[in-house]
């Protein structure tokens, strides 16, 4: 039986021999996983287990997981969530993007899709209502994002209007894809979609790449699965939005007000590779966005009417023809302050050419970030690169996005991402890797979102990055083990977006979820059983890590160094986090999860989940 | 015609969040289900978000080109209705629109026009709320103008696109 709210077929595509199969799960697997991150950390473990620390994120055998979760398009806010075994932390993140591709999938009669494989030339994938196809991409690959876009709305338009000529006009189809970057294995590549959108954390960009897998396409016409309770769910539908219309600043500025605030207000916001925090720069400013470049201030994804997209484009200058989003607070940081560009129109085409190239526009721009500090320092110099890397110099960090997304010259090394980057750097100029690392602002090798921690004035404290099994993922930040479970956990695993959260009570949210599924969920179930579950499952695999990087338990359950030295500006000025303070809430953090003090699942605790197979594995880590 | 009304489109200020879909397909079809609804948003570049719905032309090619007049008109509100009974989904609809706004219904193959919803249209009700106003409520009486409205939603994307991008927006839909 197909509980409410799932499609309830699953597509297995294994690349290397061009076959396409359906699967399903059992009701028990999805009560007890959910869907989005949850039953992505549940696939992993199944087809990966035992062999997990052997296995290459970019080697065939890795899945490559599209999830969708019960609550997908139906709650405002629709998100599907990429995972598989990240080439960046070698555990599991659950990447979401907000995109219609989640909701064609679910229309055609499918929860997700599971890549293994490697095509022996490059391909795109294809679901429609008769299920899912292989086809060429020959011809896409090597476009960019945008032209990408462009030809596979055509493409398979057309293709759709000729299978089936007289059922009226066909909509495009939804699309997600990879750029240069993915293509050329950058390690912390990006899957993106709607041109400026992106599931930018854990690297799946390069697992796509890994498999010439150039994008998956998806129309349905369908209806969104069937729910148990669809009288609540049209109610409750309809209270979710009255909550996501409170939310009037996102509504008004999305995150674009944050580029100014972050840095003025509460101190958080990396500058030239967080060597500070501070900043009063008014040209960062929302009206400079907003008044400039914004043609369209109420842009919404499918089901959502906190709208806090904006759609930007450069209408003259330098720049003319860029088309991105806001930028949002983390782009407008990462793609901006963090490089020293704190011009608006140059802050939009970083932004830009990260939605075209490819990159994570986080973790991308924080590796560019990395690179600058050590020119500044002089590790690096103008021989290495090829040319002077200044703060500020936008047209130096266009070059050097280039270099990074086709792997040329020292953008070959910095394509490995911050944390790899600085061992090969290390090693390149005969210096300790601590040398190198002490700037690194990178947590399990992900790339630290845009959120600092020194001042203690943003949503981000001491252990929430330190703590966390997605490392430096903003999205995915602890708070205690506790509270976050119903939070983010659940966000990714219901797969709708942190932001329509916003507004809605959360009984109202578990409310839903259970009218949806008919599952007897509650906030207390998923903070006491399924989320943990999901994490500790999640932290298990992170423990295993490999093949090329495996994190030491406590050693590496720490900030970036960065966040260790006092703010040098600002009103916070000499402040720092507090690392007795990080290493308390880590304990309590362990002893909330029922882990042990070094962080490894004890075996009480796995027995109690239903994770009693993974137990074995746990042994070697406990001392 | 009675009570006649019309909804009034301004594609640029759609957010493109879809709920007119979900709102006429739960009122029409009792649950969301987006390629059901009378009323569709085409999206054929991030950005350029298009309303496709009965723009109700003052001369009815639709109604004039069914074969099993299937198609009628509303007195009370000007609605194109159609009678799923007498469709034979010979598709003439959809050709002789100048729009192609009908489509056949993903379930059971017939044709599928915007019936405003007995004077109370779902999709303008969300977009109102929302303050988007992309869709509203006009209370005119039918005039030459509406079947301007009805057209292909990728052209009027191309429109959009150079309006919000420029020379730019000349290269955004192949």
């Amino acid at each position: 039986m197909t509980p409410g709210g799932y499609a309830g077929k699953w597509l297995d595509v294994d690349l290397t021999r061009g076959r396409v199969e359906e699967f399903t799960f059992p009701y028990e697997t999805l009560e007890q996983y959910f869907g989005g991150r949850g039953i992505a950390t549940k696939i992993l473990w199944d087809r990966v287990g035992e062999r997990w620390d052997s296995l290459d994120g970019h080697a065939p055998e890795n899945p490559l997981i599209f999830a969708t979760g019960p609550m997908t398009g139906i709650y405002p806010g629709a998100r599907i969530c990429v995972s598989g075994k990240s080439p960046v932390s070698n555990g599991v993140v659950g990447s979401t993007a907000a995109t219609e591709t989640a909701v064609e999938l679910r229309t055609a009669g499918y929860d997700g899709i599971v890549f293994t494989g490697k095509s022996e030339k490059p391909v795109y994938f294809l679901v429609t209502d008769d299920g899912g196809e292989i086809r060429d991409a020959g011809h896409l690959w090597g476009l960019d994002c945008e032209d990408t876009l462009i030809k596979l709305n055509k493409e398979v338009t057309d293709e759709l209007s000729k299978r089936k000529p007289n059922v009226g006009l066909w909509k495009e189809p939804a699309t997600m894809y990879i750029g240069p970057a993915g293509e050329n294995l950058v390690r912390n590549a990006a899957i993106c979609t709607k041109v400026c959108h992106a599931a930018g954390y854990g690297g799946y960009g390069s697992v796509m790449g890994s498999k010439n897998l150039k994008a998956v396409a998806a129309k349905g016409r369908g209806s969104l699965p069937e729910v148990d309770a669809p009288e609540a769910c049209y109610l409750l539908w309809r209270k979710a939005h009255e909550g996501c219309m409170t939310n009037t600043p996102f509504r008004r500025w999305g995150t674009g007000y944050l580029g100014y605030s972050v840095g003025a207000d509460t101190s958080s916001e990396p500058i030239r590779n967080w060597q500070e925090e501070w900043h009063d720069e008014k040209s960062m400013g929302v009206p400079n966005y907003m008044d400039r470049f914004w043609v369209k201030s109420k842009w919404a994804d499918f089901n959502c009417t906190t709208n806090c997209m904006k759609v930007s484009c450069v209408k003259a200058g330098k720049w003319k023809g860029d088309i991105t989003d806001m930028p949002d607070y983390e782009l407008q940081a990462y793609c901006g302050t963090n490089l020293g560009i704190f011009d608006a129109s140059d802050n939009v085409h970083i932004s830009t050419l990260m939605d075209k190239l490819g990159h994570s526009g986080i973790n991308g721009p924080n590796t560019m970030g990395y690179a600058a500090e050590l020119y500044q320092r002089g590790i690096l110099t103008e021989e290495d690169i090829g040319f002077k890397l200044e703060w500020g110099d936008t047209e130096a960090f266009d070059r050097l996005a280039h270099m990074m997304a086709y792997r040329e010259g020292i953008g070959d090394i910095l394509a490995e991402g911050t944390y790899r980057a600085a061992l090969k750097i290390a090693e390149m100029k005969g210096l300790e890797p601590e040398e190198l690392l002490r700037y690194a602002v990178q947590v399990k090798g992900i790339e630290v979102g845009a959120h600092g921690t020194r001042s203690d004035k943003d949503y981000t404290h001491d252990m929430c990055y330190a703590a966390s099994v997605q490392g430096g993922d903003h999205t995915s930040t602890v708070t205690d083990g506790y509270s976050d479970m119903s939070e983010a956990v659940f966000f990714d695993s219901a797969v709708f977006c942190m932001f329509t959260a916003r507004g809605p009570s959360q009984e109202l949210i578990f409310d839903f979820a259970k009218a949806i599924t008919g599952f007897p969920i509650t906030i207390e179930s998923w903070r006491r059983e399924t989320g943990p579950r999901i994490v500790t499952l999640q932290k298990a695999l992170l423990l295993m890590g490999g093949p090329d990087v495996t994190w030491e338990p406590v050693v590496d359950d720490d900030n970036p160094p960065r966040f260790y030295e006092p703010l040098p500006s600002g009103p916070y000025k000499g402040q720092t986090t507090d690392r007795e303070l990080v290493d308390m809430r880590i304990q309590a953090y362990f002893e909330t999860l029922g882990w042990d003090e070094r962080g490894i699942p004890t075996r009480e605790t796995l027995d109690g989940l239903g994770l009693s197979d993974v137990d074995p594995l746990m042994e070697k880590f406990r001392q | 015609m009675v009570d006649p009304i019309w909804i009034a489109r301004d594609p640029s200020a759609c957010s493109g969040c879809r709920r007119c879909e979900l709102a006429c397909s739960i009122h029409h079809e009792g649950w969301m289900w987006p390629e059901a609804s009378r009323v569709r948003i085409f999206m054929p570049f991030p950005g350029l978000e298009v309303p496709h719905l009965c723009s109700q032309c003052m001369d009815y090619p639709c109604v004039e080109s069914c074969p099993v007049d299937a198609l009628s008109v509303d007195p009370t509100y000007g609605a194109v209705i159609v009678d799923r009974e007498k469709c034979n989904s010979c598709g003439n609809c959809i050709k002789a629109c100048p729009g192609t706004v009908p489509f056949m219904h993903p379930g059971d193959n017939k044709a599928t026009i915007c019936d405003l919803c007995g004077g109370e249209p779902k999709c303008v009700e969300v977009c109102t709320e929302a303050g988007y106003n992309a869709l509203t409520i006009v209370n005119e009486g039918p005039n030459i103008n509406r079947k301007l409205y009805s057209r292909n939603p990728v052209d009027t994307a191309r429109d959009l696109a150079v309006k919000f991008f420029g020379e730019k927006g000349l290269e955004v839909i192949e």
